[in-house]
């Protein structure tokens, strides 16, 4: 055996890069809850690709087939139920554990230098991820997958100039039909996967080249032992190998209690209407998007006006790429910051939360004064942020994790 | 702080329900996809009162028959009782449960509304909407068929189990907000059966189009009660690896 690995790394840096990456890869070993997360995602992502792959197999992407072909994968292709409920379900869970891993970034000051780039290259992966979403969504071809496209589709026609046209060439077609589909299934099942699986090369190379960060915000790099290694640091390998492991299970049981006996999640997961087939002389009652687009969508909807909505709706987004540069204050965790920024970071997730809900509910009066009230402190969270930050009350930061 | 924010939003959620106008209560669907008689009772139903029109295009006979126990001791379809009592518009055992009726008479006949597949219909609209709309016609002489429904406000469908339930006639009040709405429906002809045994017809046909909805759904659950138990299994012999691994750390 080790003579095969010896003729691999005569021509392959095998075991420098098992080493550099895994191996002797010194990891904080102060590591909590919110730590879990990174690594579930890479599952995720390895599970939506292999369970794509195999629905790929089976599925018809044609306007006229779309519909009936899931239902073939349900209920005629062996285990196709299991395979379709895997990524329908993964795909929701993809965005409960990304919005997770990037709160933690919040919490501990993940994006502050020298990490700046990890962040950013994680908010394109971010984005990216979203655009697969809204891809994969119109492939089943219901109700809400053909009206939900209609609907984001149409707002690129809020584009001063080019609106208009640019919606056609991005549909293929005057209004969304099978050539919409067609294209977005090729994106869908090749093109963005690529895109994020080179992204998230990019994002691990870019965190191994500075290192972790971790709860309390330390850099472990500083205090080293004799063989060079970060006193409070452990090899990835075998201890969050091992670690990562037990998180994985815990999670596999949690997606697999919804798999098994609540995959429609109440209509978040699978939604009703999108049970009946697109039709374009019908109009759902009630259009939406799937809940992990619903705080952005809120936003859209708080401003009346269409293409000023649009461009809110889009600052909601972009605004976490600045992040690094908004926040002035020199100590990462907020296990050391002010009791204010304590609650602030409380008050941000509320608010996010609560944009979620309302994006899921119809139209109201009272509600869209919520939302406009919602979508202002969200800003301000972030646009106040160069100003409250620089004149925090920090506790001392400690010189060893305190775990 | 939190918790003001929180309620705020509950409220608003419930405040909007409440004002969205009258709903016809719904009643809660008796489901039990374990009890095959029903199923087959369900299908008999549905074969016989609703086939004319509708299809289940994606429900395959050999499958309804291998699951609700149409089947000899060996596991065997029997397809001779199959096709005698359910199949009146295809011919082989593996096909789907399409309706006999043209897609253009059914245009022409329904004012271009054809009447729609009900494969998903449970999925979409709840076994407890099914339940309630087959039992929720009344008679209203301005309607084409002479029936409206309460749940589905002038629906286009005819009151087909008419001859099983008979002829409802509808109770109003005012609600909230000053509006005449349907507060119950009251049996004033009765049909041939008396208004449990329709109600337990009913229950057996909403209970097939469930099983239809998701054929595998009792095996789904069956299945996931092994998968949970094993990775719960699973997840605690991973942290006491962990717990190994990490007793020399901290």
């Amino acid at each position: 055996m080790s003579k095969l690995l010896n003729w691999v790394d005569a021509r392959f840096p095998l075991t420098k890069l098992w080493n550099e990456h895994v191996g002797q890869y010194y990891t904080p070993k102060n590591f909590n809850f919110w730590y879990y997360f990174g690594s579930l995602a890479l599952f995720i992502l390895v599970s939506q690709i292999l369970t794509g792959i195999w629905l790929t197999m089976s599925y018809n992407p044609t306007e006229e087939g779309a519909f009936a072909s899931v239902e073939h994968i349900m209920r005629d292709v062996e285990w196709g139920w299991l395979i379709r409920y895997l990524h329908a379900v993964g795909a929701s869970l993809f965005f409960v554990v990304i919005y997770l891993h990037m709160f933690r970034g919040l919490l501990y000051g993940s994006y502050k230098a020298p990490r700046e780039l990890v962040w950013l290259l994680g908010m394109f992966i971010y984005v990216t991820l979203m655009a697969e979403a809204f891809f994969g969504y119109l492939l089943p071809w219901g109700q809400m997958s053909f009206w939900g496209a209609k609907v984001i589709t149409e707002l690129f026609g809020a584009i001063p100039v080019i609106g208009e046209d640019l919606v056609v060439w991005i549909r293929g077609d005057y209004g969304v039909s099978g050539a919409t589909l067609n294209r977005f299934f090729a994106l869908h099942v090749i093109a963005v996967p690529l895109i994020i699986v080179g992204l998230v090369v990019l994002h691990i190379m870019a965190l191994h080249e500075v290192g972790s960060n971790n709860p309390d915000g330390i850099e472990i790099k500083k205090v080293k032992d004799n063989n060079g290694n970060p006193v409070d640091g452990v090899p990835f390998h075998p201890y969050f190998t091992v670690k990562d492991f037990f998180g994985l299970m815990v999670f596999l049981t949690i997606f697999s209690l919804i798999v098994f006996f609540f995959p429609e999640m109440g209509g978040y997961f699978l939604e009703h209407s999108n049970f009946d087939a697109a039709n374009f002389l019908v109009t759902p009652e009630h259009i939406a998007p799937v809940w992990y687009f619903t705080p952005f969508y809120a936003m859209l909807r708080a401003v009346p006006h269409e293409f000023l909505g649009v461009v809110t709706m889009g600052a909601g987004v972009a605004i976490f790429f600045v992040l690094p540069w908004l926040d002035r204050c020199p100590v990462r965790s907020v296990r050391y910051r002010s009791n204010f920024y304590k609650w602030l970071l409380v008050v941000f997730a509320v608010t996010f939360v609560g944009l979620g809900v309302l994006g899921t509910l119809p139209v109201d009066p009272m509600l869209t004064v919520l939302a406009r009230i919602f979508t202002a402190v969200y800003f301000l969270f972030f646009l106040l942020m160069p100003i409250y930050t620089s004149f925090e009350k920090t506790k001392p930061v400690p010189e060893r994790v305190t775990d | 702080m939190m918790q003001r924010l929180l309620f705020l939003v509950l409220a608003c959620g419930v405040g909007l329900v409440s004002a969205s106008g009258h709903q016809f209560a719904l009643d809660h669907a008796p489901i039990n996809l374990r009890d095959k008689a029903s199923l087959q009772r369900g299908a008999q139903l549905f074969a016989n009162y609703c086939q004319g029109c509708h299809s289940l295009q994606f429900m395959r006979y050999r499958r309804l028959a291998e699951d609700s126990g149409m089947v000899d001791e060996s596991g065997n379809v029997l397809t001779t009782l199959v096709k005698d009592n359910l199949m009146f518009s295809v011919d082989k055992i593996g096909d789907t449960m399409l309706t006999a009726m043209q897609a253009d008479d059914a245009k022409k006949w329904f004012a271009s509304i054809p009447p729609p597949d009900l494969s998903l219909t449970a999925r979409k609209n709840g076994a407890d909407w099914l339940y309630t709309y087959l039992r929720a016609f009344y008679k209203d002489e301005t309607r084409p068929w002479g029936v409206n429904n309460a749940v589905f406000d002038n629906v286009a469908m005819p009151h087909v189990l008419v001859g099983l339930q008979g002829v409802q006639m509808p109770v109003y009040k005012e609600n909230e907000h000053g509006k005449k709405v349907i507060e119950k429906l009251e049996l004033q002809t009765p049909g041939l059966l008396p208004p449990e045994e329709y109600n337990k017809r009913v229950a057996d046909l909403v209970n097939f189009l469930v099983y239809v909805s998701e054929p595998g759904q009792l095996t789904r659950q069956q299945i996931g009660v092994w998968v949970v138990m094993f990775l719960i299994v699973m997840s605690l012999l991973a942290y006491f690896l962990k717990r190994a691994y990490w007793k020399d750390v901290h």
